[in-house]
């Protein structure tokens, strides 16, 4: 379904020290630092599975997810969705896949939600009965109900995070991406998002990739768990694997410092280490921080 | 097509919601339209009726400027497109399956139409109600109202693909402000918003005449008034259709080169 091999992207930051004279020098001379967001990037992923995609901030999670939707080109490498290359085409490929952004919102701000809704109806060409269909089920499915006819702009970022969740699903993508969707929530709304992801999952076979920090998103949905660093595939497998990496040939001790309860040096047992702890001593013994 | 309507719609929506700004722009309008009259009476008397346009004309170009000033202003242009590609949630608008620039120019054409409508209604009532000096006279002829008509769509044209031009630039720097300040101070001029161009000395006016903005707002606005007339329509008729046709192509050009080296920044 999903291929990518020895995907590259690099960016060009400018940068410079802080203070007034630096800020005059770098009207003349700026200095350019070239950053790898993405170093030889290759998974496949096959249809109607659901994947964590984690690392930490700055890995190039996002700039997969940009790659996969087709907005960013990469600078090397290949890359096939469903028989189709992002990039190209775009406005074809772009009509089978939804993307939810959890930073951005794709809702008009100013008028109520329902009426984004039927834009996005119109532009995706979705048939009246399909599209009231399929309204209705995810009206049910993320209590939606009264949130509709609110303007954006009056929405808690939850209920407004469930009405994006919603807004991407309304064409039916057979391949879902989710960047970060559950920034920000509270319990029920995570707790909503989650089980609505592993329902549609299982009810219409959708592929799911999901970007988060959140390691309960991750133990809750994914099956399977790409972790990525300083743009480089580290560990493709099972939230077990990822257990068994982050402990493996380690001494307890080494959790001592992420939290107070570690810090008298007594071991631990695996059981009572929270997934946060996990990823935590993972990303420092793969020194991808 | 019907997703065009819709865009439409939603920005008559999104125009309804705020009544109250649409009242002040309102007042707003007529007082700065009857201002307008006033010092051209006032040039007029100064130079013994001896202007460019007669008197009556300026007055109907005044109120037209002032009835369908959304339609044509290059200088308020659609905030939201700015903020999305400042702030990255442009990323969504590239995720759909339609052609980004006529996503965009349908948006901004419902935006205006939409505000338009909203607005000339009240302010063109006004200016036929005004004492007579300041009174806007009716079209000059019905040929010339149905003229009228069709250089305002073609006019608008040529104002949404030159902003269409400004959106897609700020892809490039990103913050549209230096963009805002060169073209809207200059267009404002070029355009005749604020003195009608025929009030340019003659070589001024030529350079001003090969420049697009002469074919926004500044030929349906003499032809209603038939300070615009005869055989001088036709070819302003053509070089608005020329512009609309290259400034479109321009944008489509640009949009390309954007599609292809577009970084979103952030999350």
């Amino acid at each position: 379904m999903i291929t990518m091999e020895q995907v590259c992207k690099s960016y060009k930051v400018a940068k410079r020290n802080a203070g007034f004279g630096e800020a005059c020098k770098a009207l003349f001379r700026r200095d350019h630092e070239v950053i790898h967001a993405l170093h030889d990037v290759s998974f496949t992923i096959d249809e109607g599975e659901m994947v964590g995609y984690i690392g930490p901030n700055g890995a190039g999670k996002s700039s997969t997810i940009k790659i996969l939707s087709g907005i960013l080109t990469p600078d090397s490498g290949s890359c096939v969705v469903d028989g189709r290359v992002p990039w190209k085409n775009r406005t074809e490929y772009v009509r089978q896949i939804g993307v939810v952004f959890g930073q951005r919102s794709q809702l008009w701000w100013d008028i109520p939600v329902i009426d984004s809704f039927e834009l996005l109806k119109e532009i995706y060409s979705v048939s009246t009965p399909k599209y009231n269909n399929k309204l209705e089920e995810l009206t049910e499915l993320l209590q939606l109900g009264e949130l509709l006819k609110t303007p954006t702009r009056q929405l808690s970022l939850g209920q407004r995070m469930r009405c994006e969740v919603a807004a991407s699903l309304l064409h039916e993508p057979r391949i879902l991406f989710l960047d970060e969707p559950t920034i920000g929530l509270d319990a029920v709304s995570k707790l909503a998002v989650r089980d609505f992801i592993k329902k549609i999952n299982r009810e219409h076979k959708t592929t799911v990739i999901l970007t988060t920090h959140d390691m309960q998103d991750i133990e809750a949905i994914a099956e399977r768990v790409i972790l990525i660093g300083k743009g480089q595939i580290l560990l493709d497998g099972s939230l077990q694997d990822l257990r068994r990496a982050a402990t493996d040939g380690r001494d307890k001790t080494t959790y001592a410092g992420d939290n107070a309860a570690f810090a008298d040096g007594n071991a631990v047992a695996d059981e009572a280490l929270t997934l946060d702890h996990v990823m935590a001593a993972l990303y420092r013994k793969l020194d991808i921080m | 097509m019907k997703k065009y309507l819709l865009f439409f719609r939603l920005r008559f929506a999104t125009g309804v919601q705020y009544r109250m700004a649409s009242v002040t722009a309102l007042t707003t309008q007529v007082i700065w339209g009857l201002m307008e009259c006033l010092a051209y009476k006032a040039i007029a008397e100064a130079s013994g009726g001896n202007l460019p346009m007669d008197y009556s004309s300026i007055v109907s170009y005044i109120w037209l400027k002032e009835a369908f000033l959304v339609l044509f202003n290059t200088w308020a242009a659609d905030n939201d497109i700015f903020e999305m590609i400042r702030s990255g949630n442009v990323s969504y608008e590239l995720c759909r399956p339609v052609s980004l620039y006529s996503m965009w120019f349908t948006r901004i054409v419902g935006g205006r139409v939409s505000e338009v409508l909203l607005r000339c209604v009240p302010v063109l009532l006004c200016a036929f109600l005004m004492p007579k000096p300041y009174r806007m006279s009716l079209p000059v002829s019905t040929g010339a109202f149905m003229l009228f008509l069709l250089t305002m769509v073609l006019g608008m044209g040529v104002t949404v693909a030159f902003c269409m031009l400004v959106y897609l630039l700020c892809f490039f720097t990103i913050s549209p402000q230096g963009w805002r300040m060169v073209f809207t101070g200059a267009i404002d001029l070029l355009c005749g918003n604020i003195i009608p161009l025929p009030f340019f000395p003659a070589d001024y006016l030529k350079i001003a005449e090969l420049l697009p903005f002469a074919y926004m707002q500044n030929v349906p606005f003499r032809i209603y008034s038939g300070d615009l007339a005869g055989a001088d329509i036709l070819p302003a008729i053509l070089k608005q259709v020329f512009w609309v046709v290259t400034l479109i192509a321009a944008g489509e050009l640009i949009r390309t080169r954007v599609e292809k080296k577009i970084v979103v920044q952030g999350g």
